[in-house]
């Protein structure tokens, strides 16, 4: 069977399907979406995303992805810059965001300890967090991730390697249900699991 | 009583559909060996968690020739009235991975664990004739599912303890040097170990002290000694949950050699055993004969029901495949007067229909050929 449209769309189609959450399916519905409102969809679209990918940056002191670096949220001085919020992702981070309960900094580590999935300590951003936790003026590290046997047992590892500092390490409360990604969780469930943060 | 009032299948194993009412407390399945008996409990089996009285893959369970999907649906009748609960596999989405679909009144439920609200299963398959001779592995599953018929969050605990022991297992053979993360690791496999060790010792206990209570020496189903044997069991039972977890986590940090040499984690939940004795006869449970270990186990398996009928406040269906044929007219007599006294409902399968022929009055009896099931009485 020919392909229906031209090696310019048939290309449109399968980086769409690359999407996730996308499948071959919908990459063809969304490709003819964007197809037939092309000024007001597709074009914006476009300029959005060679807007982004010309600026978009990981910031070089918490891991987060803006147009700066730092980013927006390292450099507000509201922020309490005493606090470090440890997540394990930036979709997490924005997570936390969205619901509002995050008093100071993050710290995106880029993953979790897995033996099983060949993730080991030096793939994640630890250095760089116990870094930060020494400086002078540090008061508190909440490990913020999921409570999986991966997550805790990265947490657990944390604990360990900031616990020579003179930092309080906490984490989440267990209202964070055991195999729940925080992404995934509701706005008041999150932010009640960080009201009720405990120590080790 | 919960009892399930409908059966409805499609595509699953040997049925393209099938449309089954029954109702009456007993219910029986006559017809020649792979006429499709056990499929009909194995699919009544689904409405809990787990992958059913198999333990097969859910894709294996839809009927050959078919798109891959089935459906399984139980009318159950109940102290809170009629419920509606349905399960099956997905046809596969753009991933190309079809999922298992639970529902409770119409409604989608998040796992196969929304079940348990509405019906409690237990099940003996010809499979668990060997238990006692068996690996100890096969006890342990068997225990765990004991567990899981009265504790709805064992599961989770006992496959997190999986991921937590196969981590330490590769962190030590690839990685051994690294003490930081076998730390980091070893205290999951001790939260997660002493979890699933208190939890099997808490069923243990209470199913111990039901059967004592419960015990008639005259029975022709002897009653059965319990005890868990291993070393994360003894320090379960002599120290508060805390101390057992330092406690093992010490003996996990002294053995990582051993297990690095072995190839996996020696101590620990993994490596327990349930050891039954033959009450009566005070010996173990592999030296009975072959028919007294069949009575045991419906004696075991009758005195679980009991527990997760005490303790879920829902009297259990009770699954038993291939049973009648191993027993006596006495035992089998006396195995109908201890069913009716359960107060759940049974499905029983059986070659032949006279095996049920001194079923009790309020009993059904099905002839099952293939893809096809009539009722007879
Ligand atoms: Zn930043």
């Amino acid at each position: 069977m020919a392909d229906p449209a031209g090696p310019e769309i048939q290309r449109l189609i399968q980086l769409l399907a690359r999407l996730p959450g996308l499948g071959p399916r919908s990459a063809r519905r969304a490709a003819l979406h964007l197809i037939k409102r092309r000024d007001q969809l597709m074009g914006p679209l476009a300029d959005a995303l060679a807007v982004a990918n010309e600026r978009v940056v990981s910031c070089s002191c918490c891991g987060n992805v803006d147009t700066t670096d730092p980013c927006t949220i390292c450099r507000d001085a509201r922020r309490d810059p005493s606090i470090i919020v440890v997540v394990e992702d930036v979709s997490d981070l924005w997570a936390l965001e969205r619901a509002g309960a995050v008093p100071g900094r993050y710290h995106v580590l880029g993953g979790v300890l897995s033996a099983l999935d060949g993730i080991r300590p030096e793939d994640l951003a630890i250095p760089r967090l116990v870094e930060r936790a020494s400086a002078p003026d540090m008061r508190e590290v909440i490990l913020a991730l999921n409570a999986t046997v991966d997550g805790q047992t990265t947490a657990h590892y944390l604990t360990d390697a900031l616990a020579g500092l003179p930092v309080k390490v906490t984490r989440l409360a267990h209202g964070v249900p055991v195999g729940g990604e925080l992404d995934y969780l509701d706005e008041g469930t999150l932010s009640a699991a960080m009201r009720q943060r405990t120590t080790f | 009583m919960t009892v399930v009032v409908r059966l409805s299948l499609a595509q699953f194993r040997s049925y393209p559909s099938l449309d089954l009412e029954v109702g009456m407390p007993v219910v029986a399945l006559a017809g020649e060996n792979g006429a499709g008996k056990t499929n009909v409990l194995e699919a009544i089996s689904l409405f809990t968690q787990g992958r059913g009285l198999r333990r097969a893959e859910f894709s294996d369970m839809a009927r050959a020739g078919g798109d891959g999907t089935f459906s399984a649906a139980l009318v159950i009748d109940g102290e809170g009235g009629e419920h509606r609960l349905g399960t099956g596999l997905s046809a596969p989405g753009e991933d190309g991975r079809a999922l298992r679909v639970c529902r409770v009144d119409g409604a989608q439920a998040g796992s196969p664990a929304a079940f348990g609200e509405h019906i409690r299963l237990v099940w003996l398959t010809p499979d668990l004739d060997g238990l006692f001779r068996g690996s100890a592995g096969e006890r342990r599953r068997f225990l765990d599912r004991l567990v899981l018929a009265v504790d709805g969050s064992h599961g989770a605990r006992v496959s997190a303890l999986e991921r937590a022991l196969r981590s330490r297992n590769r962190v030590l053979e690839e990685d051994a040097g690294n003490r930081a993360w076998l730390d980091a690791i070893e205290r999951e496999v001790a939260e997660y170990g002493v979890a699933v060790a208190a939890a099997r010792a808490e069923t243990v206990t209470r199913l111990a002290a039901l059967i004592a209570e419960t015990r008639d020496e005259t029975s022709p189903f002897p009653w059965a000694g319990l005890a868990l044997e291993g070393e994360i069991d003894a320090l379960v039972a002599s120290l508060p949950a805390v101390d057992a977890e330092d406690a093992y986590r010490g003996l996990l940090a002294a053995g990582r050699s051993r297990d690095r040499a072995a190839g996996r984690t020696l101590i620990g939940p993994q490596a327990s055993d349930l050891s039954v004795r033959h009450g009566p006869k005070d010996i173990a449970a592999s030296l009975a004969s072959t028919g007294e270990q069949k009575a045991l186990l419906i004696g075991l398996v009758l005195s679980h029901a009991r527990l997760v009928s005490a303790m879920s406040g829902l009297a259990p269906v009770v699954l038993l495949d291939e049973i009648a044929a191993h027993l006596d007219p006495r035992r089998r007599a006396a195995l109908y007067r201890s069913l009716a006294a359960l107060g759940g409902q049974v499905w029983m399968t059986g070659a032949d229909p006279e095996l049920f022929a001194d079923m009790p009055g309020d009993a059904s009896l099905f002839h099952v050929t293939p893809g096809r099931i009539v009722r007879q009485r």
